[in-house]
């Protein structure tokens, strides 16, 4: 019986990893939001100087990475391992940041999921002893995202009411065995879930069930109570995947309509910036969490949160065969 | 009746309640809006191509010689305004007002040839310039070859 784990899906870690450093770079239209105050740094445009996106992106994953080693206050070359991701075929952004910054590299994909999934893999590396420290980070950008799920940026499409804007920027932490910090306590690592939603403009109704899922299952493996959190803050399920995850959760009976709140509606304002359902994509959960939320618990209003980030993990080609999306959420608690 | 088969049967009753509660949840879109925006703005356009080609005609050119400058001036307009990021800003606006005419085919084409210009001239630019408005050449091509046919076998 492995000694850490605890009912079906959830880890307890016997030594919390601390947080010691986060980094959070977002773009322009983010910089406008109601959160802009809590992140590092704010592009002045898209193209961060490079002459394409993709490389843009690149940029503000090492960027992010960069100023979570800085505020760690620890030396780059002391990191152990580097787990990263994003949304580009072959997560290049990942790859290709991993090339400048030297530190052994593990790269992951669990699309919109993957800061708490790489953030759950950290810690169970470090708990485990095989580290003292891990940086973990992932991006996105909406002109790569859209490039690679959907239309040419200048093409003459109108967005749907249900779809949603995908986030730029990078968020990145710095996980250590010992120090001063947030600690994280447990990860659920969810299941894939799939209720045959097939359209690809509606995200938040495709990974709802997945998020739920993931609760009830952390709830019931850890003995919690959603009360017991002071934050239940799920990725990127936008204005219809909310209420549906919330319907969901109720449905098996629990509440969690006080203290729940989701990445994808708290980065941008919904009605004066129109982002459709709300925002989405690898930096959305990493960016609100590790810039935003972070930084409330530092203040103190915030002891205890869970995030349940979620992923739709389909690919162009899968959606244009007619398959339907498959979701995930991966929760990871935090306290201070 | 197997374990198998009933884990089956339950899942898909739990799928088809889930995209009931889906479709329920799913804000309607403001279809009156688009209408009347996409008739307004298709319909500028329109008037903007009469405009167009009445300059033509009135320079001497009967109804088919002035219907290509006519069109080469529109799709130009599309071009350019594709090129200034403007049109998609229009589109977000007008839906099929900015999708349907011919400035919105060049659009298409204008916004690939911008997109994939930073894979090469060659494998970019060149292959995929028609990703997108490939396949309203093909059936274009595919329905006036089926008419042609259907007329010239009826006689019509």
């Amino acid at each position: 019986m492995a000694p850490k784990k605890t009912g079906k899906a959830t880890v307890k870690f016997g030594n919390p990893p601390v947080i010691i450093g986060t980094g959070s770079v977002v773009g322009p239209m983010e910089g406008r939001g109601p959160l802009a105050e809590d992140f590092d740094a704010v592009l002045p445009d898209m193209t961060f100087g490079e002459n394409t996106s993709e490389k843009a992106e690149r940029k503000l994953l090492e960027q992010a990475a960069w100023i979570a080693i800085e505020r760690s206050g620890i030396d780059k070359g002391m990191i152990d391992y580097y787990v990263a991701g994003d949304l580009l075929n072959q997560i290049i952004s990942a790859s290709f940041s991993a090339r400048q910054l030297e530190i052994p590299f593990m790269g992951v994909y669990g699309a919109c999921s993957t800061c708490a999934m790489g953030t759950a893999m950290g810690s169970m590396i470090i708990d485990g002893g095989f580290a003292d420290y891990v940086l973990v980070a992932c991006s996105s950008h909406y002109h790569t995202a859209e490039r690679q799920f959907r239309y040419p940026i200048e093409l003459n499409v109108q967005h749907k009411e249900t779809s949603q804007y995908t986030v730029t920027g990078a968020g990145a932490i710095v996980l250590a065995s010992s120090g001063s910090g947030p600690k994280v306590t447990w990860a659920t690592t969810g299941k894939v879930v799939d209720l045959g939603v097939k359209d690809p403009y509606n995200f938040g109704a495709a990974m709802a069930p997945a998020a739920c899922d993931t609760l009830l299952v952390h709830l019931a493996d850890t003995g919690c109570s959603p009360d017991e959190y002071d934050l239940i803050l799920t990725g990127d399920l936008g204005i219809i995947g909310s209420q549906l995850f919330i319907e969901l959760a109720q449905e098996a009976g629990c509440d969690v309509g006080n203290n729940h709140r989701d990445c994808g509606l708290m980065i941008f304002d919904r009605k004066a910036q129109r982002v459709g359902a709300g925002a989405s994509g690898c930096a959305c959960a990493a960016v609100v969490t590790f810039g935003h939320v972070l930084k409330e618990m530092k203040r103190g209003s915030l002891k205890r949160i869970l995030l349940i980030a979620t992923g739709a993990l389909l690919s162009p080609l899968s959606f244009q065969q007619g398959e339907s999306i498959p979701g995930i959420g991966h929760a990871i608690a935090i306290e201070v | 009746m197997s374990r198998t088969f009933q884990d089956a049967q339950e899942k898909k009753r739990k799928q088809e309640a889930y995209q009931q509660l889906v479709a329920k949840r799913k804000p309607k879109p403001p279809y009156l809006r688009h209408f009347l925006v996409a008739f307004l703005v298709g319909g500028s356009l329109c008037a903007l191509g009469q405009f167009i080609l009445n300059i033509f005609m009135r320079r001497g050119m009967d109804m088919n010689a002035a219907s290509a400058p006519t069109l080469a001036v529109m799709i130009l307009f599309g071009i350019v305004l594709t090129a200034l990021g403007v049109y998609d800003e229009i589109a977000e606006f007008a839906g099929a007002g900015a999708a349907v005419p011919i400035t919105g085919f060049a659009n298409t084409v204008a916004a690939c040839a911008m997109d994939f210009k930073r894979e090469g001239w060659v494998l970019g630019m060149g292959s995929k310039m028609f990703v997108i408005a490939g396949p309203v050449l093909v059936y274009g091509v595919l329905s006036g070859v089926s008419a042609a046919f259907i007329k010239y076998v009826t006689g019509l």
